[in-house]
């Protein structure tokens, strides 16, 4: 299930000498892709909940949209390369656009309750996948990968590096640093960062909190299009591929804790490495058990999640 | 600092309502209950099976089980703002405690259920297995094993304080990790099949109408024990307690109270409750499987809680059932519809009618007695935004 496998795979019953290493930093790599997809798909919901304390369950098919809309504009555009380029910024809006949607219509009557919401998107979210039914239906569809993505790198000492891991590890790379540089740059960036750290402060200052949420969750949305064209690279596409994604990246923000990305990519990437180890010393089921324990385990020791702001409110 | 002893909390909050207690005396009070009681009663246990055929009161007892799973969301979240999305994974323990134990007893003894030798290529039975084959150890196993699994979890998170919406996604994250382990060990629990094809119950033929109207009437009378249970709990001063930490968990901490035991109590005994639905949802429907308790399924239970009213007593018993049906009778014909409607249930009653159809009930009281009195149905009081917790 889900980002799983990618790389150098021996069976864990081989004997262990000298592929040793070799087996490591292929697990290695191939839990660090598992965080990039994590991340891709976090980053977002990070941004959404840590600013205005909603869970969106509606991100999932945020993400089936941004799948859609590769697969959309491949039909238009035949040469694999550009459309996926294209579809980068095109998804991205398109995401966007439906998040800013749904806050507009739904989700700013219920900012006062943070629980309701998440069982309102989560009826927002069955209805858009039942529109991708009844639109592309029901039967997954698969886009064609450029050229230069389908293949595989091979690094000293046996170890191959699938190329759409690599791409997919660059384009997470790439939306952490353009996400923290907007965030520190731009004057939207420091509204943003305004309201999170005292949202009635930054009211009084005369920040237009209503907007700044709508444009957060712009962005938000925006990057979950983006986590879904680069899904189009691992798998098919289909009306509930964001549902299996979706709790795991919501175990990530939790753990992460909310306010900052940095806790946001170290426990994607954590995780994404757990899961890969423990896949491969145990199955897939059991490395999902034993990280589900390992979070509560975390939360023990620390409930907030590894980082958080200070702030002087009771929690 | 002289302004210690001022706590944030209160300052925001608007002026504490007084404790709401019935305007009639409590002789009366007990008195309709009594009377709402024994009406059910007639309801479930004479018209039912008259008016209702074979089929229909077999489907009646599917919903009714998951009307018991409602009772206990409707006591942990309704009442103790506990929003549970992983209630599968207690109604998945007590069905599969109850269909391991069936299976083994449709064996006979010595012998291995028959799935076990299609796709296991066991040759003797799991250990974690044999204890089922006791109906003195599986019957009380499955109310107990859910309520261990809760209490071990509630306590690990209650106590740090966890809560809120990083609550909901870690019960859902529970019940997304049990469905991907039942599957993963398909061996011992026939993965995405589950246990199927269910024939005895305590030595009862299940294929037999006769034995069939028999689970129902159990169905209906566990059911009602439930609910005569919930309404003990709610009217009790730990009711009280509950529904104070559901609105201001903080000023009950300083009040000297723990909440987490508070929250603990009402999630070990909603998942009993769930738990016993699973184990008498197995001779109803003749089967248990990862479909039926997974993510969506947990989340479904919430619905029809929302709809009725999530912190009445009777709103999540009603509101379950009348969404079970309306699938059965949608889903069938339009499936699409159904997803939409469903969709659009969840999104017009959560956003719009947080108190359920049961307010409805509550307005149109009020407007009867001309005087506005705190009704018990619509209690239901949006709370403050909740800071970085």
């Amino acid at each position: 299930m889900g980002p799983g496998g990618a790389t150098a795979r021996a069976h864990p019953h081989q004997q262990f000498g000298v592929r040793t290493v070799t087996v490591l930093i292929g697990q290695l790599f191939t839990g660090v892709s598992i965080g990039a997809v994590l991340l891709l798909i976090a980053l977002g919901l990070a941004l959404t909940f840590g600013q205005m304390g909603v869970i969106n369950m509606a991100h999932g098919e945020f993400i089936m949209a941004g799948a859609y809309t590769t697969y959309v504009l491949q039909q238009v555009i035949t040469a694999a390369g550009w459309s996926l380029l294209i579809a980068l910024p095109v998804a991205f809006v398109v995401a966007g656009a439906m998040g800013v949607l749904l806050e507009f219509l739904l989700i700013r009557r219920l900012y006062a309750r943070p629980l309701d919401t998440l069982l309102v998107t989560w009826g927002v979210s069955l209805i858009l996948q039942q529109l991708a039914r009844d639109i592309f239906g029901s039967p997954n569809v698969q886009t064609r990968a450029p050229e230069l993505l389908t293949g595989n790198i091979a690094l000293p000492g046996g170890i191959t590096v699938a190329n759409n891991r690599l791409f997919i590890l660059a384009l997470a790379g790439g939306a952490v640093v353009a996400l923290t540089l907007a965030l520190r740059v731009t004057p939207l960036g420091r509204r943003i960062r305004a309201v999170v750290q005292n949202r009635d402060l930054a009211a009084v200052s005369g920040i237009p909190t209503a907007r700044v949420d709508r444009m957060t969750f712009f962005i938000g949305s925006g990057l979950a299009g983006i986590a879904g064209v680069a899904l189009t690279l691992l798998g098919p596409i289909g009306p509930t591929m964001g549902t299996n994604l979706i709790i795991d990246a919501f175990l990530v923000v939790v753990v992460g804790g909310i306010g900052q990305l940095k806790g946001t990519v170290i426990v994607a990437f954590a995780l994404g490495v757990l899961q890969a180890t423990g896949e491969y010393l145990t199955t897939l089921s059991v490395a999902k058990v034993m990280v589900f324990i390992a979070i509560v385990a975390f939360l023990q020791w620390r409930p907030q999640g590894l980082f958080t702001l200070r702030t002087r409110s009771l929690a | 600092m002289t302004t210690v002893a001022r706590d944030p909390v209160t300052a925001a909050d608007p002026a504490p309502a007084p404790p709401t207690r019935p305007a009639a005396g409590p002789s009366r009070h007990r008195y309709r209950a009594a009377v709402g009681f024994a009406f059910g009663a007639a309801l479930l246990f004479a018209v039912a099976p008259l008016v209702l055929s074979d089929f229909r009161l077999s489907l009646l007892a599917k919903y009714l089980c998951v009307a018991m799973v409602a009772v206990g969301i409707g006591l942990a979240w309704g009442r103790g703002g506990m929003l549970t999305l992983g209630q599968g994974v207690f109604f998945g323990l007590g069905g599969y405690a109850m269909a391991m134990h069936l299976k083994l007893a449709d064996a006979g003894p010595g012998n291995m259920p028959d799935f076990m030798m299609l796709y296991g290529q066991l040759d003797e039975l799991p250990l974690w297995w044999r204890p089922f084959a006791s109906p003195w150890f599986a019957l009380p196993a499955t109310v107990l094993l859910p309520m261990a699994v809760a209490f071990v979890l509630g306590s690990l998170v209650f106590r740090r304080r966890v809560r809120g919406a990083y609550f909901a996604i870690l019960s859902q994250a529970l019940a997304a990790a049990m469905v991907i382990l039942l599957i993963g060990q398909q061996g011992t629990t026939g993965g995405t099949n589950g246990l199927t094809d269910i024939q005895g119950f305590f030595g009862y033929d299940l294929d037999d109408p006769v034995n069939q109207r028999m689970v129902y009437f159990i169905i209906a009378g566990t059911l009602l024990a439930l609910l005569a249970l919930a309404r003990h709990l709610m009217q009790s001063r730990y009711g009280e307690l509950l529904v104070a930490v559901r609105d201001s968990e903080e000023r009950v901490r300083f009040l000297g109270y723990d909440p987490a035991t508070v929250k603990l109590v009402a999630y070990v005994v909603a998942a009993g409750m769930a738990g016993l639905a699973g184990a008498l949802f197995v001779p109803a429907v003749g089967i248990i499987s990862p479909a039926l308790i997974g993510i969506v399924p947990s989340i479904e239970f919430v619905i029809g809680v929302a709809i009725g009213g999530r912190a009445t007593l009777l709103g999540p018993v009603l509101g379950a059932v009348a969404v079970a049906w309306a699938r059965t009778a949608l889903s069938e014909r339009f499936p699409g519809t159904w997803t939409y409607l469903q969709g659009l249930l969840f999104v017009v009653v959560v956003a719009f009618l947080p108190g359920g159809l049961a307010s409805l009930i509550g307005l149109a009281r009020r407007r009867d007695d001309g005087e506005p009195r705190p009704s018990r149905l619509g209690r239901f009081r949006p709370r403050r935004r909740e800071g970085a917790a």
